[in-house]
């Protein structure tokens, strides 16, 4: 017979998809082998669709012989979707039931995980000022992609997003002025440059690399959901072992450590918003 | 093979017919139910409390990795896609496609190849396009499509594009498609041959 079986196709696919996740990973140590499924493999296929290759064969073969289409590949497998103050209920909360907590801290160390172009971490730390607290703060802001944590760095952002970004921002419980923190200039915007103060930026993959400090609160919000749950449970074992005690522990809206070997060791500090504090 | 999972798409429209059709799924319906409604990115759970008034399936806002059960709701979270895995869920915050997020297609898709042929799709009324091509894909893979009549869709763009981009194997109005899931997930040994249009 020549025509395909739809699901012997959908088979080769499968393997198609391992083979080229196989070979990022040993020839370059790219690990996507623990990531969920569903989304990785539609990230492959949009991948394909903008280059215009016909298959994940034709593409791995490619991948496998130029480092720089691998990047290239790499950039369009990771997700990079932000905002200043996502989700302004979560900072809303945060303001409201862990400033207090951190308020008790002489020092405070704070790591926000896989913080991709950096807007959320500048919402907390306008957050800290404007709560009197970030000259006692020190923000790790982490992500495994080099390029991304550039444009963090940088701070500089389009200004064509500063009206959502405001309303959003009004939302969390913001004090002030938006504008008071950048200075726009042309089609961009330049976040002020005390906001950056407290924060170091640096490359750490939460799928490879270890803890580096231990800290009083850890951001990952909206990063885990890409890992299936033996990844999952990998990296919440760092985040475990990386909070102090009574450490407080911010996932994203839908994310959840229900499905985790974590559950038990944390309790709930704001459970719509959750945030989970370490039990001891 | 057995269906175990339904997934249902939905925008403009959808809330009252979701509400006809969860309503009248018996208590112990055998297979779960996975919906996208499209809806504003900062609507929160008044949705799935809403509707869980209607049904007796518990309704749920999928959580990430939640497991998928028979005789459970499970609704895409505003501002996630909801995706598909082999016997659970994964979210994503991906771009929106089609404009939307969460989008039908992305559901559909990722339906079509973790249960393939053990999957229904429905389709009801919606003033846009998303989940045609999801749907036309799991058909290919052996999954049942099924699309609302648009005569009894408050919006029949989405009903119409199916039905003109899609075999669809079942086109219903809107009261006979909770009955016809019935008959399809609870016949026993009746799974093999489709009904047909012909």
């Amino acid at each position: 017979m020549d025509c395909i079986d739809p699901m012997k196709e959908l088979q080769l696919e499968d393997v198609e998809v391992q083979l080229l996740i196989e070979g990022l990973y040993r020839r370059y140590g790219y690990d996507f082998r623990n990531y969920a499924q569903a989304s990785l493999k539609r990230r492959i296929h949009s991948f394909l669709k903008v280059e215009g290759l016909p298959s994940i064969s034709v593409l791995q073969a490619q991948v496998l012989r130029d480092r720089a289409y691998a990047d290239r590949l790499l950039m369009g497998l990771t997700v990079n979707t932000t905002a200043m103050f996502r989700d302004p209920s979560f900072y809303m909360a945060f303001r409201q039931q862990v400033v207090p907590i951190l308020r008790t801290y002489p020092f405070i160390r704070i790591w926000h995980a896989g913080c991709s172009t950096g807007q959320e971490v500048y919402s907390m730390a306008i957050l800290l000022q404007e709560e009197e607290l970030y000259h006692r703060c020190r923000i790790y802001a982490t992500d495994a992609n080099e390029q991304v944590l550039r444009t963090a760095r940088n701070g500089i952002y389009p200004a064509k997003q500063m009206q959502e970004y405001t309303q959003l921002y009004l939302k969390a419980g913001g004090q002030r002025t938006f504008s008071e923190y950048y200075t726009a200039s042309y089609e961009s915007v330049i976040l002020r440059p005390t906001l950056r103060e407290r924060i170091v930026f640096g490359e750490h993959n939460l799928v490879t690399d270890g803890s580096f400090n231990e800290f009083n609160v850890i951001i990952c919000r909206n990063v885990l959901i890409y890992f299936n749950q033996i990844l999952q449970n990998h990296v919440h074992e760092l985040f475990y072992n990386s909070l102090c005690k009574f450490g407080i522990l911010g996932l994203g809206r839908q994310e959840t450590l229900r499905f985790t070997k974590y559950e038990t060791l944390y309790e709930d500090l704001v459970k719509a918003e959750k945030l989970y504090r370490r039990r001891s | 093979m057995a269906y175990e999972l339904i997934a249902i798409g939905t925008s403009l429209g959808g809330l009252s017919a979701l509400k006809t059709l969860l309503g009248y799924l018996p208590k112990e319906f055998p297979a779960a139910l996975a919906v996208v409604q499209h809806r504003h990115r900062e609507s929160d759970e008044v949705l799935s409390s809403f509707l869980q008034q209607f049904t007796l399936l518990p309704v749920h806002e999928v959580e990430d990795k939640e497991q998928i059960q028979p005789g459970n709701v499970y609704f895409a979270p505003a501002d996630y896609h909801l995706l598909v895995e082999s016997g659970y869920f994964s979210l994503s915050i991906d771009e929106p496609v089609s404009y939307a997020r969460p989008s039908i297609d992305v559901l559909f898709e990722s339906t079509a190849d973790a249960y393939a042929e053990r999957a229904i799709g429905v389709l009801l009324t919606g003033a846009n396009q998303d989940g045609v091509q999801g749907l036309s894909i799991l058909k290919a893979r052996g999954g049942m499509t099924i699309v609302q009549d648009p005569d009894t869709a408050e919006s029949p763009t989405l009903p119409n594009a199916a039905i003109a981009n899609v075999a669809v194997d079942l086109i219903l109005p809107l009261s006979q498609i909770a009955p016809q899931l019935i008959q399809l997930c609870t016949s026993a040994g009746g799974y093999s041959c489709k009904p047909s249009l012909q």
